[in-house]
């Protein structure tokens, strides 16, 4: 079979292109090729040589077997070769029905332990209560640690010892809480195995579900309905948010919100921190966005000098959070202290931000009980019973669940900035954006740093948009130079999300996470918002009651004290 | 779960960071210069501390991850202060075939710790080496520089509980002075 590729492609891109899968463990579509696991062995020409695919750059006039009988069986032999450093526990790992490798073993008909098994006897780590790693059922692809070092730029775990002692972990006998760990989970969403996963807290979940002493309301984040029906075979980016409004009913919660309605609310605090500082000269330039708890984490960690610079606004999640337990619950005569949230959140370290600082029991409880990831709620939809696909479309309960598709946006890199920059200008000129002028295109898409000049009444604002924590670094210490030159900041206002794509690639969403899933899931937010009559935050009927009957104006004594939070400087490492 | 404000690197003291930072100038302009100065602060401490990697990694702009993956990569690199007296069992071709694996698991059992190891005490470090040129006494072992060969499991434990005693009448004697 003849095949053509762009230059500098790789055996394995080639055969893909001809719908040729040659088996992979340990090359990801997001990263560079480890070249660890052997699998991806082919023949080139007559030579004896097995070249691996995913490393070899094909050339002009290769001849390729990609598969035959002796592959096939050198493959299987490598299967069982890690098999046999594998611990057989399948039935009760996180992982199980949706492994990388189990599907390889399945795949190659793996039926019986060749070789002796031998597993190193090693403790899980699960000390950042939101990703938990398991060594013994790691098989050293080294994705976690590209993953974490470059992707991320976080250094918190690496390579240490090397041979049969080789393993992936914090920098000496420390626990990946008390190392640079932000708990983006995208370690867990590129791993093939159940070595890294999200510590499941849906047991927790279940429990407040039957406790009849409990009030139990819940949230959804906007990234989770254009994922989640990619664990019950819909294709991704598919809007799912009526079946998801039914399950969460169906599930025993006796109200249901939606995350998208506190994106709008903090739209409105974070627009009217930056028309403060930009017009009136109230505060740093530029504002930084801080709705992402990893980025939060990695700013106090690696850039407090930023601290100044940071929207004080909390995050949707906990925006919410502190709504359902005062405004809700006075409104429906609920006691505070009975109300159990749970919120259903594309990311692991959700789970973090709930006792991030006192600033989260702002209602005097904790205003956010357990964060679940998506990967979790679909576990629990498959446990309950329900047929989720046949399920007719539900509605969010009218107070606290009435959105903008400028809400929507939050689910994209780029989309806090667009909301923000269509509430703003409405802020500044009292007027909206022209209808052709609401899409901000400038700000979507993948590139990992985005910027933009947009004419705000005669007066340019200079914003940038950055995704990814490895394309945080470069963006910032530009800020930092102009800053120590005396400059005039290069930017007014920047929004940094952690994971690569915004919340819709976060660490906590379905696996097989790569570029190609990204933007479909991606579309699948910004049709949601397209196909919306309300697209400004600031015109949200429940919001504006919400200020007019609860809250007051935005950065108001009240909404100061219920919706905002400080940042502390704090060591990358513990110990 | 919130987490610590107070950087580890507040307790270290200035006579390491000025230790650092003069080496950091010395070897400033060299190439694998990272491997240069953790090689003298080995020499130094007899180990690294983790301290220095700290400051190191905090002066440098290298990750503490990548000193370490470096530092766990080369069996030379010690983390933990050295053990006071320190036994190397030769596991080179001809000792291996006379029988360093008694001579290793013996040491193993006695002093409860594996190879590369140093007791909890620091009394003892316990590594093997590839071949110490004592082929002829094999199986040989080195016991704080001194070669011993032809060594039946006996001699190991008499070895070990000679230094044993021999640490415990030190410290006894220091107690009563
Ligand atoms: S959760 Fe993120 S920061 Fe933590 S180890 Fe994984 S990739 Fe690194
Ligand atoms: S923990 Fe997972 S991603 Fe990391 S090396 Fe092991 S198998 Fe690969
Ligand atoms: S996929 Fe190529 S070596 Fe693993």
């Amino acid at each position: 079979m003849a095949v053509e590729v762009p230059f500098g492609s790789s055996i394995l891109d080639a055969a893909r292109a001809v719908q040729v899968d040659i088996p992979t463990l340990c090359k990801h579509k997001d990263l560079l090729p480890t070249a660890a696991c052997g699998l991806c062995i082919v023949k080139v020409g007559g030579s004896r040589k097995m070249p691996r695919a995913c490393a070899t750059e094909i050339e002009d006039g290769m001849e390729i077997v990609t598969h035959d009988a002796e592959l096939t069986e050198i493959r299987k032999a490598t299967i069982e070769l890690i098999l046999s450093n594998h611990p057989n526990a399948c039935l009760t790992c996180g992982r199980n029905g949706d492994c990388e490798l189990q599907t390889i073993a399945g795949n190659f008909g793996i039926r019986q332990d060749v070789i002796p098994r031998y597993v190193r006897d090693l403790e899980p780590d699960c000390s950042t209560g939101s990703i938990i790693m398991d060594f013994t059922k790691c098989i050293k692809c080294g994705r976690c640690v590209q993953v974490c070092q470059e992707m991320q730029n976080v250094w918190a775990l690496s390579f240490l010892e090397r041979g049969i002692n080789n393993r992936m972990a914090p920098a000496g006998d420390i626990s990946l809480s008390e190392s640079p760990c932000v708990r983006c989970g995208q370690c867990s969403a590129h791993c093939p195995t159940g070595a890294i996963v999200e510590n499941d807290e849906t047991t927790t979940v279940w429990e407040a579900l039957r406790d009849s002493s409990k009030y139990c309301v819940v949230q959804v984040a906007p990234s989770v309905r254009v994922a989640l029906g990619e664990a019950f075979g819909y294709p991704p980016g598919t809007d799912l948010t009526g079946k998801i409004y039914s399950v969460l009913r169906r599930l025993g919660f006796k109200a249901v919100f939606d995350t998208t309605f506190a994106a709008d609310l903090t739209i409105l605090e974070e627009a009217a921190e930056f028309v403060d500082r930009f017009a009136s000269g109230k505060g740093e330039l530029p504002l930084i966005t801080s709705c992402c708890p990893a980025w939060v984490d990695y700013m106090e960690k690696r850039f407090a000098d930023f601290i100044p610079n940071f929207s004080t606004a909390k995050s949707p999640q906990q925006m919410l959070g502190v709504m359902a337990k005062t405004y809700f619950a006075s409104e429906s005569g609920i006691d505070p202290a009975t109300i159990y949230q749970v919120s259903i959140m594309p990311c692991t370290a959700k789970k973090y931000e709930l006792e991030r600082s006192e600033e989260m029991y702002a209602s005097g409880h904790k205003d956010v009980d357990v964060a679940l990831t998506t990967r979790e709620f679909a576990r629990m939809i498959k446990q309950s019973g329900i047929a989720f696909r046949d399920l007719p479309e539900g509605k969010s309960d009218s107070i606290l669940g009435t959105y903008s598709g400028a809400g929507v946006l939050f689910g994209n890199t780029g989309g806090v900035m667009e909301a923000a920059l269509r509430t703003a200008y409405f802020m500044v000129s009292g007027k909206n954006l022209e209808k052709e002028a609401i899409n901000i295109m400038p700000v979507r898409g993948l590139d990992g740093i985005k910027s933009a000049a947009l004419d705000v009444q005669g007066t340019e604002v200079r914003v940038a948009v950055a995704h990814g924590l490895g394309n945080v670094e470069r963006l910032l210490l530009t800020v930092r130079q102009a800053r120590r030159n005396g400059e005039p900041p290069p930017y007014h206002f920047i929004e940094v999300m952690a994971c690569p794509g915004g919340c819709i690639g976060g660490g906590g969403q379905p696996y097989g996470v790569c570029d190609e899933l990204r933007r479909q899931r991606m579309k699948g937010i910004v049709d949601s918002d397209l196909g919306m009559a309300l697209r400004f935050s600031h015109e949200n009927p429940e919001i504006k009651k919400i200020y007019s009957d609860f809250l007051g104006e935005p950065l108001g004594e009240k909404a100061h004290q219920l919706l905002h939070t400080r940042y502390k400087d704090r060591p990358a490492y513990q110990r | 779960m919130q987490t610590a404000t107070k950087s580890p690197l507040e307790d270290l003291d200035t006579e390491m960071r000025a230790e650092i930072r003069h080496c950091l100038d010395k070897w400033k302009e060299k190439d694998g210069n990272l491997i240069m100065i953790l090689h003298e602060i080995q020499n130094r401490h007899g180990y690294v501390p983790r301290g220095a990697s700290l400051f190191l990694a905090q002066e440098t702009g290298v990750a503490v991850a990548r000193i370490y993956e470096v530092l766990t990569f080369y069996h030379y690199f010690r983390l933990v202060p050295p053990g006071k007296h320190n036994l190397t069992v030769c596991n080179g071709t001809a000792c291996y075939l006379k029988g360093s694996g008694r001579v290793l698991g013996e040491l193993e059992r006695r002093l409860g710790i594996s190879e590369g190891k140093t007791t909890s005490d620091r009394l003892f470090h316990l590594e093997t080496v590839r071949c110490i040129g004592y082929c002829a006494m094999a199986p040989a072992m080195v016991v704080d520089g001194k070669a011993m060969g032809k060594l039946t499991t006996d001699d190991v434990a008499s070895v070990v509980e000679k230094i044993r005693k021999r640490e415990e009448g030190e410290s006894n004697g220091q107690s009563r002075n």
